[in-house]
């Protein structure tokens, strides 16, 4: 039993326990709140061994403190204030910061109120292993508790706050000290307030505590020179007054509306909210798509950008319709135009010729689209605000032309440009005293501020990858560009598995043995799986037998994975915020440790393993008598690749059960699949291909190839699809308000419209988009008998018209809407992959609860956490597609260079594939390279005719004018060319059929 | 979006300072108020509550007389001013009734009502401040005042509010907490350890619920203690003024204390 016990307040604390204040509702309304707080004598200090504190030797503030640090050589410990963690949260997070960190509440509360993604990075960062930190709640401390003083803002109140709690740090740590009698005294640790407020450290300082900026503390520091530079931009203000105080040049940027303004603007419907998307094409262009207009709301130029950067949540003016007009169609290389700008100069008044003959050109380029007005006009408009910034750490290049001195051993201060991997981001300017290190490095860089009269965004360093091209530092910046978390699992994780390790078996069945419990024993079945050759995380396998009647059972069993990943356990909860595993070309980022997904919960053959298993009563005709969902333990008799089943199924000599159990599988997948083409289903692609790896170790790519498709992948396919329908069903009827459910919402008819309309007018073809059914009949059509690839690349395009599928929580959303489009199905979950997917753990132990074989698990209850933990879910599949491509993208660009180089000693000297036009614009082709996967860009120096209206350019060409339209067949070189400053890898196409592009 | 306070941080403490199973204080005072019979001014933490009670005593009203026991007849009133929102309510607001009859419900069994049959007992109650926990400090305060005018009960009846924050449970709960979690009032008889009262408006998962019942349950020990001690003070400085009393030099003169602290109200 617990203790509980009364928390007894003398009468005469009320003072300082009471705290009175008023709040102003939403609706206007004053209310006075009154709120106390009991304050204690408990609360740890955290110094290991504490004798006033009764502190355990341990997991905490070491005795001695910090003794590396020159300025303190009796050890310190250091106490930051609120603006250190918002500003310099890079310099903490660091690996080589280490002095042990004391972290008051009232700055813990103060991150949470300023901002939250700082704040949930301040908890990480108390939780990581290799740093000590310690919270220390000096609010609820009574020596500590201070309350607020009349004409005291709320900021000095917590300044004071944190200076009494250092003072009282200061005296108790000597109680941790104690003069032992016969020896010399120990040294006394100081107690370090870390605060870049000038007037807090004079305070300070005045009452006898020791304090020091940022700046200073890092200086002395052993490794100062890689830590200042994390160092953000802000915290040099104070070092160079002269930048800060020349407020007086030229703002290039209109300033923002104050936020009143912008919400009431918002709410009367003059101004527009909306995410900030850039054009990847042009970086002058950009565009916000918002409530109001169908289309997304254009914004031309660097003035009506307004300092926006991609995923912004910005505020928008409309223009008068007079003045709204088209995209431009064209192409603008953000690196090609801007090459001469200069990072020192460029925002300061320094250079003024340079900057105006940039200005001069880009005016131009924005000009040469107001020209093009096509039909096609937009909502055009300016930012006048931003919501929200979201920004994140960029993975960038540093500019090799923008250094004043290259020569490796100068460590002097230069300003740099840092251009980002991704090419919807501008160039962020970079103060750093390693940039010739650095140069030919992947760098991490995160934004600081833009302001109003700086031409690009500033920013700091805040570590290396490694070099360009190296597989180290492409595979860890594509992970931190898709923000895949990938650290190692902590120990804290590991202690949730099982303690025997690989050890762990099923034990013998017994009654007494927890894992027997309501399973059943599926052993004797002829259960196999079928995955991808090198598959190591087998999470389902199949079985299937006539039975006595004439029906055929068919059974699905998946891996177990809520057996071991129990609810609200460290382990699960980094599941959860990882969500899913992301697979890149040459690495796997798993989701649960390895030892579940590779071992315990891979259903490998003859080897007993739990499973949870789906299993139906069909007809010969695929019809289902019924279906039932049961606990069980397996063991597969053969685990089989795609084309060993294949051969095997068509091998006409065996006859042995398994085979006899594929064919099965397969006669009834093949009217599964039937049926669902018969209600709707859209038979959609994507550009998948599958890089050849010289041999594991050295994973050089040698050739790209199209993915083979077998039929015992659609097998597999059908059987998942219809597992994932049925429980889906299942957990929906048992669970109607928290059920995982996984939907596919049909796609607005305008993003078909471009589509439809180059299809009618290239081809003559007709799109019917009325339903799923309609539009997989006519994409069916869209045949050119001289065309084989003509109909895939239709269909990849058609995909790329529709909405994404995602999870949501059955309560959120009405009924309605819980369809799948694209699988033409009512209901549908994903339940098939628990080892890689974590919608998947949670749709298990809905099941689980729903055939009554466990409870289901408080949080899963809850609406608002099933919600939240889908959202993140969402987010993290979406990334770990977009890492996934993005590998891809990379190993055909490996690939691709070393075709060309080998094929350049045969003399031929250039890759030549065919492609599609797939895109026209003003001065170049958006094309298509089926064979490779890959879609590139080809750019014409002259201008040439451009029909916007029927999506033909007309170049000249030796024996006259060409016309290219969109879906023409061309021949183009391909070759990966580095960008001389950045050393960006790049694809380049050139058109070699119908004409020469080299010329224009 | 929930509110930006923590409801449970993760050294352990709960917005106020308190942690998991840690009640607030609380204070009694039981002197004399007027004409009342019996009455008590209970605080639990901001909330605060004064309840007297007259009689048994003759009914007002014909009908309302009960042949074999005495009616209990509760009133409850919330001042405008308890809460942060001033509000009035009047006398016929559903909630006020509904606290009114879980009162009159709660006491039924356990005022020994037969001993006076054919009379009523009034009790008023009057909430002065809000901060969470209303009706346990209703209910306790109840209890109290009828100790307090010497109307024969079975048993002490004490109230506790418990609450689950995701799978933590946490007891005592103030207004800010009782709005974000399920919570449930237990009402029980320490000497029997029976239930008087539970009651319980959000939901609770089943599994959780025997869990925070228990404990809920063990708490409402705590409170009697707390609750025992207040009325034996009390009593005990009344034999002392009478001058009847056991005197001990030491106790007489703390007992003293506790009169005039009583008396400064």
């Amino acid at each position: 039993m617990v203790e509980i016990t009364i928390r007894k307040r003398p009468r005469t604390e009320a003072v300082v326990t009471q705290h009175k204040f008023l709040k102003k509702t939403a609706r206007g309304k004053v209310i006075k709140v009154l709120r106390e707080r009991y304050l204690r004598d408990d609360v740890a200090c955290g110094i290991q061994g504490c004798p006033v504190c009764d502190m355990p030797a341990e997991d905490v503030l070491p005795v001695a403190g910090d003794k590396e640090h020159p300025m303190f050589p009796n050890g310190h410990f250091i106490l930051p204030d609120t603006n250190v963690f918002l500003s310099q949260m890079d310099l903490i997070e660091s690996s080589l910061f280490t002095p042990p960190i004391i972290l008051l509440q009232t700055v813990i509360e103060e991150v949470r109120h300023r901002s939250l993604p700082l704040y949930n990075r301040l908890k990480a960062l108390t939780k990581m292993d290799d740093k000590r930190v310690w919270v220390f709640y000096n609010e609820y401390r009574s020596e500590t508790a201070i309350v607020r003083e009349e004409d005291e803002t709320p900021n000095d109140r917590n300044d004071r706050g944190i200076r009494s709690a250092t003072s009282w740090y200061s005296a108790h740590i000597t109680l941790a000290h104690p003069p032992v009698r016969g020896r010399v005294s120990e040294k006394v640790p100081t107690i370090v307030l870390l605060t870049e407020d000038a007037a807090n450290r004079e305070k300070a300082e005045r009452s006898g505590i020791s304090a020091i900026s940022v700046r200073n503390y890092v200086n002395k520091m052993k490794n100062a020179t890689q830590l200042l530079d994390l160092l953000s931009a802000t915290g040099t203000n104070e070092l160079e007054p002269t930048r800060a105080s020349s407020g007086g040049r030229a703002a290039l940027y209109s300033d923002y509306l104050s936020t009143s303004t912008l919400l009431a603007g918002i709410k009367s419907g003059i101004l527009h909210q909306g995410h900030f998307n850039a054009n990847q094409y042009n970086y002058l262009e950009g565009s916000v798509s918002v409530a109001a207009f169908d289309k997304s709301v254009l914004l031309v130029g660097r003035e009506n950008m307004n300092r926006a950067v991609d995923g912004d949540v910005v505020v928008v003016e409309i223009f008068d319709e007079k003045e709204w007009r088209a995209s431009t169609n064209e192409v603008v290389d953000q690196d090609a135009t801007l090459k001469n700008d200069d990072a020192e100069a460029s925002g300061d008044d320094g250079e003024e010729l340079d900057t105006n003959s940039l200005v001069d050109e880009e005016s131009k380029l924005v000009r040469n689209g107001a020209k093009t007005v096509g039909t096609e006009r937009q909502p055009t408009g300016r930012i006048v605000g931003i919501i929200k910034r979201n920004w994140r750490a960029y993975v960038c290049h540093i500019d090799s032309t923008s250094l004043s001195t290259a020569t490796s051993t100068s460590l002097a201060l230069q300003t740099v440009f840092a251009t980002p991997v991704s090419r919807l981001l501008p160039r962020i300017r970079l103060r750093t005293r390693q940039a010739p290190i650095l140069l030919g490095q992947k760098i991490l860089v995160t934004i600081d501020r833009w302001d109003a009269h700086s031409r690009y965004p500033e920013g700091h360093f805040v570590r290396a990858l490694g070099k360009a091209e190296t597989k180290e530092a492409e595979q860890e910046s594509l992970l931190l560009e898709f923000d895949v978390p990938y650290r190692p699992f902590g120990k804290a994780i590991l202690d949730c598995l099982p303690k025997e390790g690989d050890q762990w078996v099923v034990p013998l069945k017994q009654d007494v043995s927890k894992e027997w419990r309501d399973r059943e024993d599926l052993r004797e079945l002829i259960i196999c799986s079928i995955d991808p050759p090198n598959c190591q995380d087998i999470d389902d396998a199949l079985h299937a037998r006539q039975l006595p009647n004439g029906n055929i059972e068919a059974g699905v069993h998946i891996a177990d994975v809520s057996h071991f990943v129990l609810p609200d356990n460290p382990m699960d909860s980094e599941a959860a915020s990882r969500g899913t595993t992301v697979y890149l070309v040459d690495k796997r980022i798993d989701m649960l440790p390895s030892l579940l997904g590779t071992n315990l919960c891979s259903l490998r053959p003859f080897v007993e393993r739990l499973a949870f298993s789906a299993i139906w009563e069909m007809t010969p005709t695929a019809e289902i008598v019924n279906v039932r969902f049961t606990k069980s333990v397996i063991a597969s008799k053969a685990a089989f690749t795609y084309a060993e089943a294949q051969t095997r199924k068509d091998d006409p000599n065996l006859n042995d059960p398994l085979t006899q159990s594929i064919r099965l599988l397969n006669t009834l997948a093949l009217k599964l699949k039937e049926k669902r083409m018969a209600a709707g289903a859209l038979n959609l692609a994507s550009p998948e291909v599958k890089i050849h790896l010289d041999s594991s170790e050295s994973s050089e790519p040698i050739d790209v190839e199209q993915k083979e498709l077998h039929e015992t992948n659609s097998l597999v396919e059908e059987f998942m699809l219809l597992a994932n329908i049925s429980v889906a069903r299942k957990i929906q009827d048992t669970f109607p308000q928290t059920a995982v459910l996984r939907r596919h919402l049909p796609p607005p008819k305008a993003n078909f419209e471009k589509l439809q309309d180059i299809l009618q007018k290239r081809k003559g073809m007709t799109l019917d988009v009325s339903s799923s059914g309609t539009l997989a009949a006519s994409l069916d059509k869209c045949v050119d008998p001289a065309e084989p690839a003509f109909n895939t690349l239709v269909r990849i395009m058609a995909t790329r018209c529709m909405l994404s599928a995602e999870y949501f929580c059955s309560g959120s959303v009405g009924r309605e809407t819980f369809g799948h489009y694209g699988l033409a199905s009512p209901i549908y979950t994903h339940f098939t992959s628990p080892i890689r997917r974590y919608a998947d753990v949670l749709a298990h132990r809905q099941l689980a609860a729903s055939i009554g074989y466990t409870p289901l698990h408080a949080t899963l209850h809850s609406k608002s956490h099933v919600e939240r933990i889908l959202d993140v879910v969402n987010r993290r599949h979406r990334m770990a597609q977009m890492a996934g491509r993005a590998s891809v993208e990379f190993y055909v660009g490996l690939a691709l260079k070393g075709r060309g180089e080998r094929e350049k000693k045969d003399g031929q000297g250039h890759v030549r594939e065919s492609a599609f036009v797939i895109r026209t614009f003003r001065n170049g082709l958006g094309v298509f390279v089926s064979k490779l996967g890959i879609e590139g860009l080809v750019m014409f120096k002259r201008d040439t005719q451009f029909d916007p209206d029927n999506y033909t350019i007309t170049v000249p060409g030796a024996g006259g004018d060409v016309h290219i339209a969109v879906f023409d067949k061309i021949v183009v070189d391909i070759e990966v060319e580095k960008d001389k400053n950045t050393q960006r890898g790049k694809i380049n196409m050139t058109l070699v059929e119908p004409v020469d592009s080299r010329a224009l | 979006m929930g509110s930006r306070v923590e409801i449970l941080n993760e050294g352990g403490f709960r917005s106020d300072g308190r942690r998991q199973f840690e009640l607030r204080d609380m204070t009694i005072d039981l002197s004399q108020r007027g004409i009342a019979d019996g009455s008590a001014l209970i605080t639990h933490g901001l909330t605060q509550v004064l309840v007297s009670v007259f009689g048994p005593r003759e009914a007002k009203m014909r009908s309302q007389t009960i042949h074999d026991r005495a009616n209990i007849n509760v009133e409850v009133s919330v001042a405008a001013f308890s809460t942060g929102e001033r509000r009035k309510r009047s006398r016929g607001d559903k909630r006020i009734l509904e606290i009114a009859s879980t009162i009159k419900s709660t006491f039924e069994p356990v005022v020994q009502t037969n001993l006076y049959p054919r009379s009523q007992i009034d009790v008023f109650v009057q909430v002065l401040q809000q901060d969470g926990g209303v009706l346990q400090a209703c209910i306790n305060g109840t209890t109290l005042a009828l100790i307090n005018s010497g109307i024969p009960m079975l048993d002490f009846v004490c109230a506790v509010t418990g609450g689950v924050h995701s799978t933590s449970p946490m007891l005592d709960l103030t207004l800010l907490e009782e709005n974000d979690i399920p919570n449930v009032t237990v009402a029980m008889m320490p000497k029997t350890g029976k239930i008087a009262l539970v009651t319980m408006e959000t939901r609770l998962h089943v599994d959780r619920f025997k869990e925070i019942f228990r404990l809920v349950s063990d708490a409402g020990k705590v409170i009697h203690g707390e609750m025992k001690s207040a009325v034996l003070s009390r009593s005990t400085s009344l034999v002392t003024a009478m001058g009847s009393g056991p005197r001990t030099r030491g106790g007489d003169l703390e007992e003293r204390d506790v009169d005039d602290q009583m008396n400064n109200y």
